[in-house]
């Protein structure tokens, strides 16, 4: 199935080497970063890129490429978790509402706006600094701020599909209101869900970066691609400080893209080219 | 057709409330309001009437697929709107449904296979090598091949969706099934296929028919007996040949005149065409429903609401005409 979909899509392909390349530099990062991550030399700091520092060093002297390597294994983690947390969270509470329809949907809607109505990262800061900040605490704020568009997105797609008549065909075989969900309706949702999720992947990332700015995510001198590009951005002369960070948050995202457009052409028959 | 009953339907009604949740409006759709009837074992009780005038959800109310408003409904012994949870699944088994939209009423994510496995997974029935086998049994009864199968719907014609559809509906081995409008949505030629195998199946099976349709001459091919429905009410009904040679409600001679005949020459004399549209079924109009379009209205229309009656041989007509039937009144017609 996956040689197949290769084959036949080329932006899969991409997306998928991207991501797995990232997956697999995660797993191996403390062993092939070049140097120590924390490693402060302020004799060659702001150094450009070099044979030496591929990627240039920071502002006080750390080696880049070896903080990028690194800082993979936490934003993949953070992504990943937030995404997956929120989604799942989003498709059971966004299903319910949808299927019952009527008063439950209207409260269980205006609670999920309640949150929504706030800016995210104000209420992501007012979540972690209530709780302290650990890594633990900033992923449950992220989570908290980012499930009410899954709802949303989930809702609208039961409600779209509940009354279909393959839902009332199944529903007169006699088949129960779990299985007319998770065998009718579900398969019909989780295409838009999942271009969703991947989509926010890299906000989602960015979202995480900027509480580690603020000192609310994995608190300095952990190595962050978003705490590193806000270095730069305070660095603006020393252009690979910003860039080399900024292009591995872009390849992660748009790799994270291209394997969601696949997969919701794989989940649905009718898009499936020549398979 | 034999005389038992097999599905009595007392005095139906289904009402749509307008607006939900915090709305407060009270206003509601009378769909199906008081509508009764009798279907013999074995017959095919055709149902005509323009759209919108609750046919299809006359249909599923009948199988409880709606909760009622009001009426019984009685499938042999059983009283269908009172059964819930496993006792009303057990019922399913018995009554089917066979749609319009074959394109719409099969799940575009699952195979053929998949698809007709459902029956049996959700009444657990048989083992794995007996499901499918019963399958294998399936498409071949309706015409298509085991290689359909392993099909999505998106790759079939029309006509092989709607037998999927039949051979789902099958499955169970139901006694009964409504066909709501199941031949309209396809190709002329391939409709008379489809009649051709819902006929087979019922000799076959014994099978019983609520045939829905807006197609007249559909119906009249297939029908045992006829009732004609106007706004939630059926106005009349009567064997084959009493609504298409001895139709006597004025608004079931203005569907008859209204089917197309194909040679121009032969235009009915006095064609009756009706002025004016359907009446909003939140605010039926009081009396006679049809009092508003019809040609002979009297002033008692109006007023009284007429009641089924019978005008012998089983031919029931709700029209006040009827009454002074035995005067000569409304005979030249």
């Amino acid at each position: 199935m996956l040689r197949k979909l290769m084959k036949s899509d080329a932006t899969f392909t991409m997306g998928f080497v991207l991501f797995i390349g990232w997956i697999v530099i995660a797993a191996v990062a403390n062993w092939i970063a070049p140097y120590d991550t924390l490693a402060q030399n302020l004799a060659i700091r702001f150094q450009p890129p070099t044979g030496a520092h591929w990627f240039g060093t920071d502002s006080i002297g750390r080696d880049i490429l070896s903080r990028v390597l690194v800082g993979s294994r936490i934003s993949l983690f953070a992504g990943l978790t937030t995404i997956a947390l929120a989604s799942t969270f989003g498709l059971i509470y966004g299903g319910i509402a949808g299927y019952v329809g009527g008063i439950v949907d209207d409260v269980m809607m205006r609670v999920s706006e309640m949150v929504l109505a706030f800016p995210g990262i104000i209420l992501a800061m007012t979540i972690a600094a209530a709780l302290g900040p650990s890594l633990f605490n900033s992923l449950l704020a992220m989570v908290v701020i980012w499930w009410p568009n899954y709802a949303r997105v989930m809702r609208s797609m039961v409600i779209a599909n509940k009354n279909e008549e393959y839902v009332e065909a199944s529903r007169s075989l006699g088949a129960s209101h779990l299985r007319v969900f998770f065998i009718e309706i579900l398969p019909h949702s989780l295409g838009p869900m999942l271009v969703l999720a991947t989509l926010d992947f890299g906000n989602a990332i960015l979202l995480f970066s900027g509480l580690s700015y603020l000192g609310l995510g994995s608190p300095p001198p952990t190595p962050e691609w978003g705490a590193m590009v806000a270095d730069g951005a305070l660095n603006f002369n020393y252009w690979w400080i910003s860039t080399f960070p900024g292009l591995a948050i872009l390849t992660m995202a748009v790799g994270a893209n291209f394997i969601g457009d696949g997969l919701r052409d794989l989940l649905d028959p009718k898009l499936r080219k020549g398979m | 057709m034999s005389d038992e009953v097999l599905v009595k339907v007392r005095d139906l009604k289904m009402h749509f409330q307008v607006g939900r949740g915090l709305s407060l409006s009270k206003a509601r759709v009378r769909a199906v309001d008081g509508v009764s009837f009798d279907i013999y074992r074995g017959e095919t009780l055709g149902l005509v009437g323009e759209s919108g005038c609750g046919k299809s959800t006359l249909g599923r109310t009948i199988l409880g697929l709606y909760r009622a408003s009001g009426g019984s409904v009685s499938f042999g012994d059983v009283d269908v709107l009172s059964r819930r949870g496993r006792a009303m699944k057990e019922l399913r088994r018995k009554m089917q449904l066979i749609f319009q939209d074959p394109s719409a009423s099969l799940n575009s994510r699952r195979t053929v296979g998949q698809i007709l496995l459902e029956p049996f997974i959700i009444h657990g029935i048989g083992t794995k090598a007996e499901r499918a086998a019963a399958v294998a049994e399936l498409v071949e009864r309706v015409g298509l091949s085991s290689w359909h199968l392993s099909r999505y719907p998106h790759e079939m014609s029309g006509g092989q969706k709607q037998r999927v559809g039949i051979a789902r509906a099958l499955a169970l081995r139901p006694g009964f099934i409504v066909c709501d409008e199941a031949v309209s949505a396809l190709d002329v030629s391939i409709q008379a296929q489809i009649i051709n195998l819902l006929e087979d199946l019922q000799s076959d099976y014994g099978l019983t028919y609520l045939f829905i349709s807006h197609n007249l001459s559909v119906v009249h091919h297939v029908s045992d007996r006829v009732g004609v429905m106007y706004l939630g009410k059926i106005v009349e009904l009567g064997s084959h040949e009493d609504i298409y040679r001895r139709a006597f409600h004025p608004y079931s001679k203005a569907l008859l005149a209204a089917v197309p005949v194909a040679d121009p020459e032969r235009r009915p004399e006095g064609r009756m065409l009706l002025a004016g549209d359907v009446p909003s079924p939140i605010a039926p109009p009081g009396g006679c429903r049809f009092h508003t379009r019809c040609p002979s209205a009297m002033e008692a229309c109006a007023r009284i609401e007429p009641e089924l009656r019978d005008l012998g041989g089983g031919h029931l007509v709700a029209c006040h005409l009827s009454d002074e039937k035995g005067k000569g009144g409304a005979t030249q017609s």
